[in-house]
């Protein structure tokens, strides 16, 4: 099999693979920036300092920030859950938490709409009290909430079931309590785990627009998103300005695989470092 | 070594948190919020601009208008399903009538409110073909001759595709002496020479000026302009028809949300200040005409002169032509085949 490689199939293969990824990835990439930069240096940081742009990175970071944490608690209490009990229903949570991934994004804005629109119940309770939920920020940080939160129980669910709980109860026997056990024992060995899921989350938030798209209401200043915001400035026909911003969340996305490899290398690390003990 | 990127992410966190903070504080400046349709940002922004620092002047108060643009029907759901509005300018009657049957936001006399209809300025429904006119469109029948592709948006999604669509029915209607089979036929034809049935006015206009789809482009003539404007004559060329619909585009103050909180008087402002020379002239100079003579005719102003008919005239106000022709099943769905079935 291996003497069967002949050099021009390495060759044929190699060269597929870079032109696909020069012409489906590199190119376009690179066509963000030469747009952006169409008409110089100065257009590119005018618009990329517009009030407008700043309020839109403002809000996608805002959403960002907070859906990352609460995806953490909510993704470790899942994982946790799902892996070290035995209850009824836990294939059923499984299953649900891949929801997010199957259902399409617009469907996640509108059902938030439906839920949460001043002519339902809730909405209408909301309203009353002075709060603004759907076309306002809170709405906004639920369109990202559900997008997102699959990805750090995805991660974590299959590394925790691989570990199996014997750590814990050990660590119980030894006679730590619930929490020493679960900072001392679990943590360690899911952090990498958590991060790696938090970055995939956070890259997902930041890019997400179809669900904040039909929550957001498009208030210029205010509740545009940066994904948004790109497609504002498109049809305003300032394409300059379009891809100005597009090439922010390009740089967010080539910051999400740096720090993704970065993640990889560590983790690849500290398992040979764990085998050599 | 752990501990210093610890650190490292409390700080990330807490600048995440200052920065959000420093967001959603800082000083109550009164807003007033416009949800309006697609073509009218530029226009909105510069009269945005001029009310304020007009209302600060009279009254000492600094405001800050935000405002909201999208297709026109999707704006409408918006404002019904809670989005704040203090005023609404939609592309269509039929749009504002809808938030005012449902829920009871804007009282339904609303039209009676502001002068003409509470229509501020209008536009109308005009061709733009490629440069120099290669097919020699001039009129509306030059639009169904064999060959010739038609770019117009969906009238189920789009405002400014209704006005196509009425402006297409009404002089086909004209021509054919009232005989509705007649104007029925054409649409057919016109609708069967659509390649590309986009869901906004401004993806539209994209899709013949840069996508170089299609002979000739059915549009509002303010949107038409301000593409010319920008792609210049080497791109795109408008023709005038000698008759076309006179669109309406209205504006109406959201009772619920202004009495809710206190804008009333401001919105109110706001909106009759769209009537005044000042308001009227900046509408002239974004391409929409105005009502008044004098802007009408003022500098650099000028818009050709076309026979106009109204909705009214033409499929007897919005309500019938919804039922009539752009219901579920009503004489669009029967019209129009996805892909270009007449091919």
């Amino acid at each position: 099999m291996r003497g069967g490689d002949a050099a021009w199939v390495r060759y044929l293969l190699i060269t597929i693979a870079l032109g696909f990824l020069g012409v489906m990835l590199v190119a376009p990439l690179a066509a963000v920036f030469i747009e952006a930069f169409a008409k110089g240096a100065g257009a590119y940081w005018r618009n990329v300092t517009d009030p407008a742009t700043l309020s839109a990175l403002r809000l996608t970071l805002t959403a960002a920030a907070i859906a990352a944490p609460l995806n953490a608690v909510f993704g470790l209490a899942a994982a946790w859950a799902a892996t070290r009990f035995d209850f009824k229903g836990r294939s059923l949570l499984i299953t649900l938490i891949d929801l997010p991934f199957a259902v399409s994004p617009v469907i996640a804005g509108l059902i938030y709409v439906a839920l949460l629109g001043s002519r339902t119940p809730l909405g209408g309770w909301l309203g009353g009290m002075g709060i603004e939920v759907i076309f306002a920020t809170p709405g906004i940080v639920l369109a990202t909430l559900f997008v997102t939160f699959p990805f750090v129980a995805r991660e974590l669910i299959p590394l925790m079931q691989e570990q199996g709980s014997d750590d814990e109860q050990a660590a119980v026997v030894l006679g730590a309590d619930g929490w020493q056990t679960f900072r001392l024992v679990t943590l360690p060995r899911i952090r990498l785990a958590l991060v790696y899921g938090l970055i995939l989350a956070n890259a997902r938030a930041i890019g997400e627009f179809g669900a904040v798209s039909v929550v957001s209401g498009h208030i210029r200043g205010l509740t545009n998103t940066l994904p948004l915001h790109v497609e504002i400035l498109y049809n305003e026909y300032n394409s300059v300005g379009a891809f100005a911003v597009a090439s922010l969340l390009a740089l967010f996305a080539l910051a999400t695989i740096g720090a993704k490899n970065a993640l990889e290398w560590r983790l690849r690390r500290a398992r040979e470092g764990g085998n050599g003990q | 070594m752990a501990d210093t990127r610890r650190d490292n992410l409390a700080t990330l966190i807490a600048c995440g948190v200052a920065l959000c903070l420093g967001g959603c504080g800082g000083k109550p400046v009164r807003t007033l919020r416009n949800v309006s349709y697609d073509p009218t940002r530029e226009f909105y922004q510069e009269v945005n601009e001029v009310f304020a620092s007009e209302w600060k002047a009279k009254t000492g108060e600094k405001i800050e208008i935000e405002q909201s643009h999208g297709g026109s029907g999707k704006q409408a759901r918006s404002v019904m399903d809670g989005m704040q509005a203090d005023v609404v300018s939609l592309a269509l009657e039929f749009d504002i009538d809808a938030i005012a049957r449902r829920g009871g936001l804007i009282a339904a006399d609303w039209r009676g409110r502001l002068p003409e209809g509470s229509a501020p300025y209008t536009s109308t429904i005009v061709f733009m073909v490629r440069p120099g006119n290669p097919k020699g469109m001039r009129d509306w029948a030059d639009l169904v001759r064999p060959g010739i592709e038609v770019v117009t948006p969906n009238p189920k999604t789009s405002g400014g595709a209704r006005w196509n669509y009425l402006a297409a029915w009404g002089q086909a209607l004209r021509r054919a002496g009232g005989d509705e089979a007649a104007a029925r036929d054409y649409l057919a034809k016109l609708y069967g020479s659509v390649p590309v049935l986009d869901s906004g006015a401004r993806a539209a206009t994209t899709t013949f000026v840069q996508r170089g789809i299609g002979d000739v482009l059915l549009t509002w003539e303010n949107e038409a302009r301000m593409a010319l404007g920008h792609f210049g004559p080497q791109m795109c060329e408008i023709v005038t028809p000698k008759e076309s619909i006179l669109a309406e585009p209205p504006v109406a103050v959201v009772d619920a949300v202004v009495d809710k909180r206190g804008t009333r008087a401001l919105a109110e402002a706001y909106l009759k200040f769209l009537y005044t020379e000042k308001g009227q002239r900046l509408a002239a100079k974004h391409h929409f005409r105005p009502r008044s003579g004098e802007a009408l005719t003022g500098p650099g102003v000028r818009f050709p002169a076309l026979d106009l008919f109204t909705v009214e005239e033409a499929a007897g106000g919005w309500q019938r032509a919804h039922e009539a022709h752009f219901a579920d099943g009503a004489l669009f769905d029967r019209i129009y085949q996805p892909g270009g079935g007449t091919n």
